[in-house]
């Protein structure tokens, strides 16, 4: 992708780098400082792998108090941290900085208490997603949100980027499921936010740093609400013989009561890819897939089913079927969850969008993105979480042709534009990390962003935490208070403000 | 304290010097001016629910009220934006006409403060964060407000979010501005996330021999599948006779034993899946048909009403705490509470709201240290008049003082919003 700015380096830390590394040693086990070239090199990146960078060093702390001297230390030498979880974020919030230790918080993966009868559990940021449900289920309960690299992405990971996943329309994004967090801040202070109970009283801080990306605070305990698995789940695979018609009736089934515990779109591109890759029995003639589930008591699930059905074929479905049993409705999901993946045996790159619209405006925003596809010549695959209009365009390239890299740009851009004029935000569930961060401008004028950037200030006064994610760096319009763009250095440059 | 100003502008004051801006650009001007001249003031909406909290150390007060009205109501979409002091009852009738809500279910405290419904303004609604019976199922306040607009104490207009559900671009203000009460920003803007209302709802009333029985009955009901959205227990506070003789009156129903002490949980939804649910539920709570009794629509509809409005505690002259625990710790409070406080129950559990007589203003000090034990918290929503501010209304350690002070210098470097409203510099 483009050249990228980071920060400016301060060449006295780099030369420091052996003395900051015997230091480091002092305040964890050795073994958990890693400063040589190779030991480094699966921390240059996270899952947005476009861009690399080698990090000073590598810190894997093994306790909260660990952190705390580890921060104090950084924060009373001036030098930069960038926090890191399961390193599976799509936005390069994890992105080291040459002259920042990279703080990993891998060997937090202990769950610490499983509480059924106040419904909560209380975990170290390094546990999976999936590990936290695979935890309670025995008993009947699960942790709702569930982003698709549930399998490997952690809580702390989820705490800041405030993940979503298929069942967040129904059952909220992390923010509405965690009770509690304990948190370090960039001096060195521990702090506890929440707990078991419900609303903490004052400022709700566990809400700002929850979806604040490794900005204010390192998050090293996270207490989750656990809910009961619903008696009856049912999922319905229905085709449509066109866009319009199948966003339609997405539209319609949200507009008439319906609130379905998820709800997914894929374009015929994706219906095709996916089928190949994992064989999930799609019906390959549609135009567009949509994927319905409903969660709820046998008749509850029965009586929506019942409505679903109906509004689909009045919107003219092509094809409808509805799980019998556990295993076909996983097997619906096998396709759309393979999705990536699919895309990536099609073409050598491709390229995760992420925008959120209007639900109303799907079939409109899928007809646009049909449209650019053509004028720029590169096959894009699409997949929505209809139910909360958020986008997935995935768009196909070979990274190693510069003509190509610089269109995929271009399109990627101008699908976020198409989500801006259609009423919705450049970010649904990803980050804005460094890959949006240009694009900061394009969503929040001066003051929204100064005001934003006056917290991360008062949290920390030296910008030392994971510095140059979120806020522009290339555009002036935060400190300067006018908008200004770097020629060729911005990968969206022509976004329209609003 | 600072002293009035009077400010260069064409703001409409009222005999009593209260500002009126009617726009955002008016509140922007206002609130810059007072930045100017370092002179507070406290900010109002139509003063439903301004008892709440400390006495502001402002010279000056700012009401919102006439920035009312909605923006933009989408259904379809399940969104409505509004402007802040938009009345909640305003937005609660277009939602209905719409078979949508406010599935918070805001609390009225018209009734605690002087007996007449008063239900206020979405932005003091948000700016308490007082979430009523629904929450442990639906969430609270906060978790509706897809996104604001509002004045910091610079005097800048802000904004943050959006109408969208997902939405990660930038820090979550929405969160920090819920509960704020009024000290960050003065509310111009909100919108919220709106959800179908259900088709009907019942409630089955349990009449328990024990405390014990209470708490394995929330524990029970919360851990069901078939899903509740409201559980409280009334006790029968039998040694205090005019409450006793009030509690009677205020749930007096066909079907309803309200002399004894009872737990009442409701279930909502389409008319089938409702008779289902009680059939499993009364399954696996072990109950007998004999055991209980059953309101009907018609009944339970006005019983959460009841509920939610605080009815039991109507105009009372003494202290009324609000008290969030873990639910596993409350048969312990419970028990305390039994011989000391008039109380009831709700949140399945987890929320108390307890009346503390105004010759045992003391007493809260204990009730304090009990919500901090058993990892929860309280606040004196409504003081009685002898109270005298020896132990403070919220509850908050050095950590969070420490950084909340950062935040609201973030927001409001010379304290000129709501100052002292919620703690000591801040």
């Amino acid at each position: 992708m483009s050249e990228l700015a980071l920060p400016k380096i301060d060449n006295s830390i780099l030369n420091r780098k052996s003395e900051i590394v015997k230091n480091l040693s002092k305040l964890t086990d050795k073994e958990n400082v890693l400063s040589e070239a190779d030991e480094l090199r699966p921390y240059e990146t996270d899952a947005l792998s476009v861009y690399t960078q080698t990090p000073l060093a590598v810190v894997l702390p093994e306790n909260t108090d660990e952190v705390s001297e580890i921060l104090k230390y950084c924060y009373s030498e001036n030098i930069k941290v960038v926090p890191r979880g399961a390193g599976t974020g799509l936005s390069g919030g994890a992105l080291p900085l040459q002259d920042a230790i990279l703080l990993g918080l891998g060997k937090f993966n202990k769950i610490l208490e499983i509480d059924y009868k106040n419904k909560c559990v209380v975990t170290q940021p390094g546990v999976t997603n999936l590990g936290i449900t695979h935890a309670v289920q025995h008993k009947g309960f699960y942790y709702a949100p569930d982003p698709s690299s549930q399998l490997a992405c952690s809580i702390g990971g989820n705490v800041a980027e405030n993940s979503g996943g298929v069942h967040s329309l129904k059952y909220g994004t992390t923010t509405n499921n965690i009770l509690g967090v304990q948190m370090v801040m960039m001096d060195g202070t521990i702090c506890r936010f929440g707990g078991k109970s419900f609303d903490q009283e004052g400022y709700d801080l566990m809400g700002l740093i929850c979806g604040s990306e490794g900005l204010l605070g390192v998050v090293t305990e996270v207490t989750v609400k656990i809910l009961k698995t619903p008696d009856v789940v049912r999922a319905a695979l229905i085709g449509f013989p066109s866009i319009k018609e199948g966003g339609d009736a997405a539209s319609e089934i949200i507009s008439s009561g319906i609130v379905p515990a998820g709800m997914e779109i894929m374009d015929k591109a994706l219906i095709e890819a996916t089928d190949n890759f994992s064989k999930a029995g799609y019906p390959r003639d549609a135009e567009l897939l949509l994927i319905v589930e409903l969660d709820g008591t046998e008749s509850e699930v029965n009586e929506l089913i019942r409505k679903v059905e109906a509004i689909c074929k009045k919107n003219n479905c092509s094809s409808l079927k509805l799980s019998n049993s556990e295993k076909e409705r996983l097997s619906f999901w096998a396709g759309r969850k393979a999705a990536f993946p699919a895309c990536g045996a099609m073409a050598p790159d491709y390229y995760c969008m992420d925008g959120s619209i209007p639900r109303g405006k799907l079939a409109e925003a899928l007809l646009e993105i049909k449209k650019l596809s053509e004028k720029y010549e590169l096959p894009v695959a699409n997949c929505f979480h209809a139910g909360d209009g958020n986008l997935h365009p995935l768009i196909m390239f070979d990274g190693n042709d510069k003509e190509q890299l610089r269109k995929t740009e271009e399109f990627g851009s101008e699908i976020l534009k198409t989500c801006v004029r259609l009423g919705g935000v450049i970010t649904g569930e990803h980050g804005v990390g460094i890959e949006k961060r240009e694009l900061m401008c394009e969503m929040f004028n001066d003051n929204d962003i100064q005001q934003q950037l006056s917290i991360k200030k008062s949290l920390d006064e030296k910008n030392l935490l994971n510095p140059g994610k979120v806020y522009p760096i290339l555009r002036k319009c935060a400190e300067e208070g006018r908008v200004h763009v770097h020629k060729n250095k911005d990968k969206f440059p022509d976004l329209p403000r609003f | 304290m600072s002293t009035k100003i009077k400010i260069n502008s064409q703001i409409f004051q009222d005999s009593n010097n209260v500002y009126y801006p009617k726009d955002e650009v008016e509140v922007s001007d206002l609130i810059r001016e007072l930045y100017k001249q370092d002179s507070p003031t406290e900010i109002i909406g139509n003063n439903s629910k301004s008892f709440i909290g400390n006495k502001t150390q402002s010279a000056n007060t700012t009401s919102l009220s006439k920035i009312s009205g909605i923006i933009d109501y989408r259904p379809e979409e399940l969104y409505i934006k509004v402007k802040a002091c938009t009345p909640i009852n305003e937005i609660e009738k277009v939602l209905s006409e719409n078979s949508q809500e406010l599935a918070f279910e805001p609390i009225d405290f018209g009734y605690i403060k002087d007996g007449k419904s008063n239900k206020g303004t979405i932005a003091g609604y948000l700016s308490c964060n007082y979430a009523g019976s629904r929450r442990f199922k639906v969430g609270s306040v906060r978790d509706h407000v897809l996104g604001f607009k509002g004045v910091n104490g610079k005097g800048d207009i802000i904004k943050s979010g959006g109408t969208v559900v997902k939405n990660v671009t930038g820090y979550d203000l929405s969160k920090l501005i819920a509960g704020s009460f009024g000290t960050l920003v003065a509310l111009t803007e909100i919108t919220l996330k709106v959800l179908p209302k259900k088709d009907s709802s019942k409630t089955v009333i349990i009449y328990p021999n024990n405390f014990e029985q209470i708490y394995d009955l929330f524990n029970k009901l919360s851990s069901s599948s078939s899903e509740i959205s409201g559980a409280v227990f009334i006790p029968e506070h039998s040694n205090d006779k005019e409450f006793s003789a009030k509690k009677n009156n205020v749930f007096k129903f066909n079907d309803l034993e309200s002399k004894v002490s009872f737990v009442a949980f409701r279930v909502e939804g389409d008319k089938i899946s409702i008779e289902e649910k009680i059939n499993n539920l009364k399954k696996e709570l072990e109950l007998n048909n004999s055991d209980i009794s059953i309101l009907d629509v018609y009944q339970s509809e006005p019983f959460w009403e009841k509920i939610n409005n605080l009815e039991v505690f109507e105009k009372t002259e003494h202290n009324l705490i609000r008290m969030v625990i873990p639910p596993g710790n409350g048969s312990k409070l419970c028990k305390y509470l039994e011989n000391n406080h008039n109380y009831f129950i709700d949140w399945c559990g987890s929320l108390f709201w307890i009346e503390v007589n105004s010759k045992k203003e003391e007493k809260i000090k204990d009730l304090k240290k009990m919500a901090n034990d058993f990892g929860g918290y309280l606040t004196v929503i409504k003081t009685s008049s002898e109270y005298d501010y020896g132990e403070p209304i919220f509850t908050v350690d050095k950590v969070r003082l420490m950084i909340s002070e950062k935040v609201k210098q973030s927001f409001d470097p010379k304290r000129i919003l709501n100052p002292g409203k919620m703690y000591r510099g801040v």
